[in-house]
């Protein structure tokens, strides 16, 4: 009960560690890693919120949810205004409590992470939207009156739904066009089932549909209609069509048989769900001995995919240390659990093949950490003489992925950076008029939260260009 | 949803669909094709648009039968519908302004080959076009070739047209001179072959790659062919490309990559179909 529990009291509970699929069972699987916290577990953690007056932890969040809020309606027994409160926020609520990276975002910057360890903020957003998800019925959705401007968005990933779901609440009238046959980017094609299950993104996208938004699948902006028709066409465009092109190595061997980028390794177990084959129609080849080359969460998701398609040893390729791994906490300790190996130190030189043009290795030298590079880490150096070959008969490749310029290319007077990014202003406006962008094709690759902090904002920016145009 | 309005059996294994998508059928361009997705389930498989009727909305597939995915497509009747269809992608094929070319499809290919003489007989070029076929009922878009200048036809077997392959006719065409072009569209090897007659002439030729794709717009890097030395992503650099730089081997050894999968594929769609007949309905 409110106001019962003392600071004191708060600060004695641990944190509550999240229920999930046992190791050995989920390596074998393809269901939720994760299982949610119960209601009792939820109460506990709320309790262990301090309720700060002046809370660091959202100044952490890039869409400023307001965690004291709703945590303290949890904690009250309130569930459906802790709802409301959350969705007022945060517009994929059930997808960024799954895959945000908290540790470096919000609850990085939590009080209690100074001397214990940092309330379960992510843990609770996920309690609190899977609540909504399936009680949407209790949930009463706030609509501003009819603009009359008409929006179009390129792009169903998390920056074009959130930006969407802003701008309809707001009364326009919003389309987004999305090129695969269903909507969600990457969280439909790249994150696997077992981190964020298909029905969750197809439910939180049914959510923005009842909320008025139009999703039209199958449209490829810069083929299907050019950038310039979708300007006549509407008030305003925002671009959200995020980083989708495969970056390879450079090494030879590339092109053998068996050597995947990881969008298409994963597109085919996820979007395609080749690992239903042949009860769904796309394959994907089963390996014994899988390297995936990379250390962040594509990485990692590339890994625990070969493992659950049933690949006897299945092993991170990186070239700097456990330390400088990008991808979330969570995911790498999973995955040491589910029995990932980890070489470090380890850069791909060459993919080894044999006279069928079939991959058997993958040729690598080790390196050693010399002075930080540009971005502040350690840049790894090669150790000469140091060649060996580790056998494998699958490489997916998850070194990183750059702007895909299908679009671009069609609009030469939009103004790029020199890796294709669009260059845009905080607002999120370009150098066109009425025309602005977020998310990875902006940044570059980065975090579901970040491109849905670019949505909001640019939503808003939008809302004000509209009322003014 | 795109509405199957008409379909016609060209050949033993070659069928066309009407089907409706308007937009696609008022902007397409010779040389781009569609990525289809029958349903929930199945692949997402390429189709050039072999021709297209932008009054009625329709564009037209010309599907041979291979395996699971082509044969579940053309099993739809009229009035039944593809879940998912996208497009035009790929670039529009590179054309001369004036003068001649020689259009030569193999196959099925013959359908991609008829919306680039279609281009090419709009500019005023002088078309001739060779097709060919394992036998008579194999050759397929002759009339509508016929339209767009002259056709040499070609069967394995002679039963129609001149005996031998198309390379024999068009050896004969090109040492006739004139020719400013060659477009060759057709099996890997029928490709390879007319690349291989008109490198040492100097004619340039464009053939149509046809690799494994999936997304179709430069995102999963499953359609990378090797050109002139450069890894190019078929499905948004080409699909058409200037044959005498293409890495025939490499494309026809990841074409084969998924073979032991489709057999599986087919027969546990026929072990179904099976199941299905001996049901009682
Ligand atoms: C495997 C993987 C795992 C990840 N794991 C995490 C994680 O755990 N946590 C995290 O925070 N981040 C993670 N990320 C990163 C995160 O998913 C991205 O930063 C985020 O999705 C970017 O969102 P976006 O909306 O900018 O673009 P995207 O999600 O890439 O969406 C862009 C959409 O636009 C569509 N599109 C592209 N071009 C066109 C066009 N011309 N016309 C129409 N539509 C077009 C695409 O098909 C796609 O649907 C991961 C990424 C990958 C690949
Ligand atoms: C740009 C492009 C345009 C195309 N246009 C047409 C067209 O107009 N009409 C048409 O009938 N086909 C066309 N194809 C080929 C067509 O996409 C394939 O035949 C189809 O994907 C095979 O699917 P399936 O499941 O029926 O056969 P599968 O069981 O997957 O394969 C059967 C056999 O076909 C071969 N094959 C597999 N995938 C392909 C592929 N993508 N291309 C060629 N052969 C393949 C394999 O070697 C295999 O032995 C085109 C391909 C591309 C890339
Ligand atoms: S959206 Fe992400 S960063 Fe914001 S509160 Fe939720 S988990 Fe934390
Ligand atoms: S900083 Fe931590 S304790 Fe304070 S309000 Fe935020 S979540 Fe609660
Ligand atoms: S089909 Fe995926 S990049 Fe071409």
């Amino acid at each position: 009960m409110p106001g019962k529990i003392t600071t004191k009291e708060r600060l004695q509970i641990n944190r509550q560690k999240m229920p999930e699929q046992a190791s050995t069972a989920r390596a074998a699987n393809f269901e939720e890693v994760n299982l949610g916290f119960t209601e009792q577990l939820a109460l506990l953690e709320a309790d262990r919120c301090l309720q700060c007056k002046d809370p660091r932890c959202m100044a952490g969040c890039p869409v400023n949810v307001n965690i004291p809020r709703f945590i303290g309606l949890v904690s009250e027994g309130k569930i459906s205004e802790a709802a409301q409160c959350l969705l007022c926020d945060n517009a994929l609520p059930a997808i960024t409590g799954r895959v945000c990276p908290q540790e470096t975002q919000c609850e990085i910057v939590c009080v209690r992470g100074n001397k214990s360890t940092p309330v379960g903020i992510g843990y609770l957003e996920r309690y609190v939207a899977d609540w909504a998800r399936n009680h949407s019925d209790q949930l009463t959705a706030t609509k501003a009156p009819a603009t009359g401007k008409r929006v179009a968005i390129v792009g169903s990933g998390p920056a074009g739904l959130t930006a969407a779901g802003e701008l309809v609440r707001m009364g326009h009238d919003v389309t987004v066009y999305e090129a695969l046959h269903k909507p969600g980017g990457v969280l439909v094609y790249g994150i696997p089932e077992f981190r964020l299950p298909k029905k969750i993104v197809s439910q939180e996208v049914q959510r923005l549909q009842s909320a008025g938004v139009k999703i039209e699948c199958n449209v490829v902006i810069g083929r299907t209609y050019t950038l310039p028709e979708l300007r006549e066409r509407f008030d305003a465009v925002f671009i959200a069509n995020g980083a989708g092109l495969p970056v390879f190595m450079n090494v030879p061997g590339e092109n053998l048989k068996g050597v995947y980028s990881a969008n298409e390794y994963l597109t085919r177990v996820n979007l395609m769900a080749a690992y239903q084959f042949p009860n769904a129609d796309t394959p994907v080849l089963h390996g014994k001995c899988v390297a995936v080359v990379g250390g962040g969460n594509v990485a990692m998701d590339s890994v625990r995919t070969a493992k659950r398609l049933g690949a006897a040893s299945a092993m991170i390729v990186y070239r700097r240390t456990k330390n400088e791994l990008p991808a979330r906490a969570e995911e790498v300790h999973h995955a040491g659990e589910e029995g990932i190996q980890f070489e470090f130190l380890t850069a791909p030189v060459e993919v080894i093949g044999n006279d069928k043009r079939w991959v058997t290795g993958l040729k690598c030298v080790r390196m050693k950490l010399g002075e930080p590079d540009a971005s502040g880490r350690a840049r790894p150096v090669t150790i000469p003489g140091s060649e060996f070959v580790l056998p494998c008969d699958i490489v997916v490749v998850a070194i990183g992925t750059r702007a895909n310029p299908l679009l671009t290319a069609t609009c030469p007077d939009l103004k790029l950076n020199k890796w294709g990014n669009i260059v845009a202003d905080e607002a999120g406006m370009t150098s066109l008029p009425g025309v602005f962008a977020g998310g990875d094709i902006v940044r570059g690759a980065a975090t579901v939260i970040l491109a849905m902090g670019d949505g909001k904002r640019t939503a808003r920016a939008m809302d004000e260009y509209l009322k003014s145009h | 949803m795109h509405t199957i309005v008409s379909k016609q059996c060209l050949s033993p294994n070659v069928t066309r669909l009407d089907v409706q998508a308007p937009r696609i059928a008022q902007i397409r361009q010779p040389g781009q094709f569609v990525i289809v997705h029958h349903s929930e389930g199945a692949e997402r498989i390429p189709l050039t648009i072999a021709d297209a009727d932008p009054a009625a909305g329709t564009i037209a597939l010309v599907i041979q039968s291979v395996g699971k995915s082509t044969r579940d497509l053309v099993a739809l009747e009229p009035g039944q519908a593809i879940a998912d269809i996208v497009g035009p992608l790929g670039h529009p094929t590179e054309m001369i302004e004036s003068g001649r070319a020689l259009c030569i499809g193999g196959g099925v290919g013959t359908a991609v080959v008829h919306p680039i003489a279609q281009g090419l007989h709009k500019r005023g070029v002088k078309v001739t076009s060779i097709i060919g076929g394992r036998s008579k009922e194999w050759v397929i878009f002759e009339a509508e070739l016929r339209r767009l200048g002259e056709v040499i036809v070609c069967t394995d077997d002679g039963s129609y047209g001149r005996k031998g392959f198309v390379t024999d006719a068009a050896k004969d065409v090109l040492a006739g001179g004139g020719i400013g072009i060659v477009y060759a569209v057709g099996p890997v090897p029928m490709m390879r072959a007319v690349v291989n007659l008109t490198k040492p002439l100097g004619v340039r030729t464009i053939v149509s790659l046809n690799p494994v794709m999936i997304d179709g717009t430069g995102m999963c890097g499953g359609c990378r062919v090797s050109v002139g030395g450069e890894t190019r992503f078929a499905c948004v650099d080409g699909p058409e490309f200037d044959g005498h730089g293409v890495n025939f081997d490499e494309l026809m050894d990841r074409l084969s990559a998924y073979r032991e999968y489709e057999q599986k594929s087919l027969a546990c769609a026929e072990e179904n179909c099976r199941l299905k007949q001996t049901l009682p309905s």
